[in-house]
């Protein structure tokens, strides 16, 4: 192993061309990505930007949906203005080498987090706390008749390549031992235009994005989600290892947003929370979390008021959900195991102490 | 000659007049040049992997991959491991490349020769073909001909039917064809995908070959067309006894970057869903995250096919050329 080891060391003359001035972020103590971002005066972030819901662009040019929140929330929390935000739109195939070579700051992409991509042997990312639990499912049109993965014998399945969707289909198809016809295209639109065009009789992803990408097609109605769940499936926003303290400020800026939630502080009245916790001495809780007592941002390397900024800029989690997929949005999602952990959910931040 | 400098000289001259010594130290110079950026950037390479934790390492290539492939030559299932997945990618990649070399040689070869013709219709088809298509990215091509052309197809019975040829949605069926419970077979099947990229690549690389053998056949003089002609000589005649052969020499050298360029194209196939090696690689990094190493088996493979090219093009070159004796 060792000759090869060598030989293939010695090779890599393009390979490292193409890696010359990527890496090299080694962060100490002091966090090389706080103070180029602080540098710089923008915040650029990974996102899909074509799933409704979660990242889309409008016919403004602006973007909005639930990870694009948190890039927002992030740089309102950084640079104190949610607006100082460049964004980057990644397929899934280019997303963790944009992420690793530094091209983005955050990736906040619909990511699924798993071992091999946190593991340092892996992908070496770093994940922040998940902010959507969700499910791979398969939608087919109603048309054909289709009721349960069983009856996709045979049948070719379009799926994006790159993505953990891919692999849950391949292990969950051998496991009932269903023989199926893979078609894998680099880009969701691809996917999405390739079944919506007939040459797959059904499609798989998370089930939030099929929802989402199904109140664009042309009749929503016509396709159904099938009842199966394939794999869990917790996205979060992720940043790279070598920065640990860059990516405590964001896992502690997405916590944030979830404890504002349990709180019950608000876009709307985080001010008046402000004002109150500076009033009374005696709700120590409130005025650590909010930044008025206590040196919690100084500790991660961000402004005292970061929990403030993110809160006015995007408001706690429970707002971010229902405006960008909640039941009063198009996707109409239920909160479901999104909930925070006092209702029976999933969302719980530990303690701000 | 030039004995009146030497004797003037006399005296050795100094070192940095030194003929034979200046070129060997920029020889010398040019090396450490380069050296030192290799060096330089293996260094770099091999620190930053270091310091990611990412040291080159192939072990994964044995663990099974757990993703399956459309449409492979070799048997493939989710349970072999990855570099047996790479291989049946590769072998797609190859299947593609020859069939795209045949193809894009044979339009190539007649919209060239077309661009001589004496019906000046089938003259500016010609033209307008190798204009069109050279002016447009192979990419936006792919796209084009898998989700325009291809996916518009019908299925079932409304499949475009010629004797021993049908063509659907679901591919192209050669030989002996039948309707089977709604679905076409045939003794010999190509899926849509397959047939939308050799279609993107045969008619891409189609053009340039076209060009090429016009010019090919430009350099021919045109006394050799006189000459055949008050010869008796027809002009298809002419074209194959006289013109081509002579043009070969001219030809051949610019189809061998065609074919390269052909060969490098297809790794475009994920566009139209079309599983070849870029494509099992991908997978393979996504999944992995060795992506030194992916890339890597990448480059290696498609400089391999390249050179095979290559080689295989100069071997044939050197036979057409012109012996002169």
């Amino acid at each position: 192993m060792v000759s090869l080891r060598r030989l293939a060391a010695a090779i890599p003359l393009i390979a490292s061309l193409a890696l010359v001035g990527c890496a090299g972020d080694g962060g100490g103590l002091q966090s090389q990505k706080l103070a180029t971002i602080k540098g710089r005066g923008k915040l650029i972030c990974g996102v899909d930007g074509k799933l409704p819901g979660f990242s889309f662009v409008g016919p403004d040019g602006s973007y909005s949906g639930l990870d694009v929140d948190v890039c927002k929330a992030t740089a309102a929390a950084v640079l104190g203005d949610a607006r100082k935000v460049d964004y980057r739109d990644l397929n899934s195939s280019e997303r963790f080498a944009a992420l690793a070579s530094g091209e983005v700051d955050l990736l906040s992409r619909n990511t699924t987090y798993t071992l091999s991509r946190d593991a340092a042997g892996g992908n070496g990312l770093n994940f922040a706390p998940t902010v959507f639990y969700d499910g791979q499912g398969v939608m087919v049109p109603n048309s054909s008749g289709i009721k349960n993965l069983k009856d996709l014998a045979g049948k070719p399945i379009c799926v994006e390549s790159g993505t953990t969707t891919e692999l849950n289909l391949a292990d969950r198809m051998r496991e009932i031992d269903t023989p199926y016809t893979p078609l894998k295209f680099q880009t969701g639109d691809q996917t999405y235009a390739a079944y919506l065009q007939g040459r797959c009789v059904a499609v798989t992803s998370d089930r939030s994005q099929l929802a989402g990408k199904r109140t664009s097609f042309p009749d929503p109605a016509a396709h159904t989600l099938l009842p199966d769940t394939l794999s869990k499936e917790p996205l979060s926003p992720a940043t790279v290892n070598a920065d640990p303290v860059w990516s405590d400020a964001v896992r502690w800026i997405v916590y944030a947003l979830l404890q504002a939630e349990e709180l019950g502080i608000t876009q709307a009245n985080v001010e008046a929370k402000v004002a109150e916790a500076k009033a009374k001495t005696n709700l120590a809780d409130l005025r650590r979390f909010l930044g008025v007592e206590g040196d919690f941002g100084k500790q991660l390397g961000l402004p005292a008021d970061f929990v403030v900024q993110a809160v006015k800029a995007v408001g706690n989690y429970g707002e971010i959900f229902e405006r960008n997929v909640g039941t009063g949005s198009k996707l109409k999602l239920e909160r479901g195991l999104n909930r925070q952990w006092k209702e029976g959910g999933l969302i719980y931040s530990p303690p701000f102490r | 000659m030039g004995s009146p400098i030497q004797a003037q000289a006399g005296a050795a001259p100094p070192w940095w007049r030194n003929r034979r010594l200046i070129p060997w130290l920029v020889q010398v110079g040019v090396g450490l040049v380069v050296l030192v950026l290799v060096a330089f950037l293996v260094g770099n390479l091999v620190r930053n992997l270091t310091a990611a934790g990412l040291l080159l390492s192939w072990s994964w290539i044995h663990n099974p991959s757990g993703f399956d492939i459309a449409e492979t030559l070799l048997p493939f299932n989710a349970a072999l491991p990855y570099w047996r997945a790479l291989l049946a990618g590769l072998v797609n990649t190859v299947r593609v490349v020859i069939a795209g070399l045949v193809g894009a040689t044979a339009l190539g070869t007649l919209m060239g020769t077309a661009s001589f013709s004496s019906n000046g219709l089938l003259r500016r088809l010609a033209r307008i073909y190798v204009e069109v298509i050279r002016n447009i990215p192979l990419l936006l091509q792919l796209v084009f001909w898998y989700f325009v052309v291809f996916l518009q197809l019908p299925n079932g019975t409304a499949a475009l039917q010629l004797p021993g040829v049908v063509l659907a949605k679901s591919g192209l069926y050669l030989g002996h064809t039948a309707l089977v419970n709604g679905v076409w077979q045939g003794s010999l099947r190509f899926t849509v995908e397959f047939t939308a990229l050799l279609t993107g690549l045969v008619v891409y690389t189609g053009a340039f070959i076209a060009e090429v053998v016009r010019g090919g056949i430009a350099a021919v003089p045109q006394g050799q067309w006189e000459a055949a002609r008050s010869l008796g000589f027809s002009p298809l005649q002419t074209l194959q006894r006289i013109v081509l052969p002579q043009s070969l020499p001219v030809i051949l050298p610019g189809l061998n970057s065609q074919y390269i360029s052909l060969a490098k194209n297809s790794s475009l196939a994920v566009a139209c869903g079309y599983t070849d090696l870029y494509s099992v690689a991908e997978t393979t990094l996504n999944q992995t995250g060795r992506a030194v190493e992916v890339v890597l088996i990448l480059l290696g493979a498609y400089l391999v096919i390249d050179l095979l090219i290559s080689a295989l093009m100069n071997g044939l070159n050197q036979l057409v050329q012109i012996k002169e004796r």
